[in-house]
């Protein structure tokens, strides 16, 4: 790694002014920064490390009406805290990589880095949930930009994540063993207004919202509704772990797995 | 460079890092415990895992300065008050639970970190929470024994493969 400083604050206020400073960057639980840093593909001249913003960490909710989970949140403590009023994501979380991966990771550093075969993006679009920053909230139908991208600005400080809480939901991942991360995930939730269906790690644009699953889940909520469906192959991602047409294939296998899931 | 001081095994001790130097590399080289092993260095194989503050956590992933005030618990941690193996690490001597040793620190770790959640953990929950922790040599069979053995489980029925 290339040297860098680095600074530990304990307020947002002071995270915000040190993100200010040229080059300067937000570390989280550094599970994907530190090894980008190590090779070299990213090297900020500050790291300002949210570790230490008490504000930042915890879950709270409402039973039946919403979770909100602080930004530097681990996803040890979303698996162990957020069953008790979202149970899918409670689930999802304690299925990302391994044990110790997920005491460290944080739910604010995996949506600001939007990795395309990431699992809580899955989570946070099918929820329709509301992503809060230091200056705004941002919906989760505006917050994702293709592949590693978002519409976080310069210094902009993820601070929590509202998820409502959908009367049936599950994720659904079809492992890939050597990354541990999805190969493709499907993530349904059932609203009062409608299905919303969220899958990562299959398109070249990222997470996305599989509509025409959506339209007929929302009319019927089963698995066999979905029979022959698949999403279009053209513009999925294509590589030595599967092809094109293999992921829209996963896409209509694990989003029928999570709707039987959710019951 | 700036000083870190940690707590490492119960004992309180200081080191000069930089915003760069990581857990493992201060843990090593700044205050000389190579017990813990690094392994491939990006986070996949679990060689390097020690606790802080009481959470199994990859220590090649995590920089030094991070640790700052932790209280941190490395292989050198487990063994007993008069330096004899400490239950965990006699139970993968016992059980043949490593070959060249070079992952034992991180299943040590990893190992302590689940039977303190849960001390007496079925054969699939082993696996499941060894998932990060890579080895070479052993097939897993003898760890995942090891495993059991050490939180008083019977082991007679384990991983015996049938023959044909
Ligand atoms: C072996 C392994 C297996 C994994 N398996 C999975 C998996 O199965 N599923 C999965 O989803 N992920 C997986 N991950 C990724 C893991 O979940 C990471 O923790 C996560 O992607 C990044 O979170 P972090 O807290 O470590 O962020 P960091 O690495 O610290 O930061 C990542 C990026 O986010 C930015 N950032 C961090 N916090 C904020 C914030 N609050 N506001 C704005 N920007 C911020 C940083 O500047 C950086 O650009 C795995 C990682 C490893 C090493
Ligand atoms: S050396 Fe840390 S995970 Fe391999
Ligand atoms: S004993 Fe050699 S790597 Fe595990």
């Amino acid at each position: 790694m290339y040297n860098f400083d680095f600074v530990r604050p304990s307020t947002l206020a002071e995270a915000v002014i040190a993100l200010a400073g040229d080059e300067a960057q937000p570390l989280a639980g550094g599970q994907t920064l530190l090894p980008s840093m190590k090779q070299r593909l990213n090297m900020p001249g500050t790291l300002v490390s949210l570790t230490g913003i008490a504000d930042l960490k915890g879950v709270s909710g409402e039973a039946g009406a919403s979770v909100t989970i602080g930004a530097a949140t681990t996803h040890a403590q979303v698996a162990a805290e957020a069953g008790a009023f979202y149970p899918a994501l409670a689930d999802l979380a304690a299925r990302i990589g391994d044990p110790a991966v997920r005491n460290r990771g944080t739910i604010g550093g995996s949506l600001a880095n939007n990795d395309p075969s990431a699992c809580y993006p899955a989570a946070v679009l099918a929820s329709g949930a509301t992503i809060t920053t230091n200056k705004r909230e941002i919906a989760a139908d505006d917050f994702f930009d293709g592949m590693f991208a978002t519409v976080l600005e310069e210094g902009e400080i993820i601070t929590s994540v509202t998820f409502p809480i959908p009367q049936a939901a599950a994720y659904a991942k079809f492992l890939q063993p050597a990354s541990r991360f999805a190969l493709t995930g499907a993530f349904v939730a059932r609203f009062e207004g409608g299905v919303r269906v969220a899958i990562t790690g299959a398109s070249e644009g990222g997470v996305f919202r599989w509509s025409d699953a959506e339209s007929v889940l929302s009319n019927s909520f089963s698995g066999d509704a979905l029979a022959g469906k698949l999403p279009a192959a053209e513009g999925m991602i294509s590589d030595l772990h599967g092809s094109a047409a293999y992921r829209a294939h996963l896409c209509g296998v694990m989003t029928r797995r999570a709707v039987a899931a959710a019951g | 460079m700036s000083k870190v001081t940690i707590t490492v095994n119960g004992r309180e001790m200081s080191g000069e890092a930089e915003g760069r130097t990581l857990l493992v590399s201060f843990l090593r080289e700044a205050l000389g415990l190579t017990g813990t092993h690094v392994g491939c260095d990006t986070s996949q194989c679990g060689a390097c895992v020690v606790h802080v503050d009481g959470k199994a956590v990859k220590s090649c992933t995590m920089l030094a300065m991070e640790a700052e005030g932790a209280e941190v618990t490395t292989v050198e941690g487990m063994a007993d008050a008069d330096g004899s193996l400490g239950v965990i690490q006699q139970a993968f001597q016992d059980h043949h639970g490593l070959q060249c040793g070079f992952c034992t620190p991180g299943m040590v770790m990893s190992t302590a970190a689940l039977l303190k959640d849960n001390p007496t953990p079925s054969e699939a929950e082993i696996r499941a929470y060894l998932d990060g922790n890579i080895c070479r040599c052993t097939g897993y069979h003898n760890i995942v024994r090891a495993v059991m053995a050490a939180s008083g489980q019977d082991v007679s029925g384990l991983g015996v493969v049938a023959a044909e």
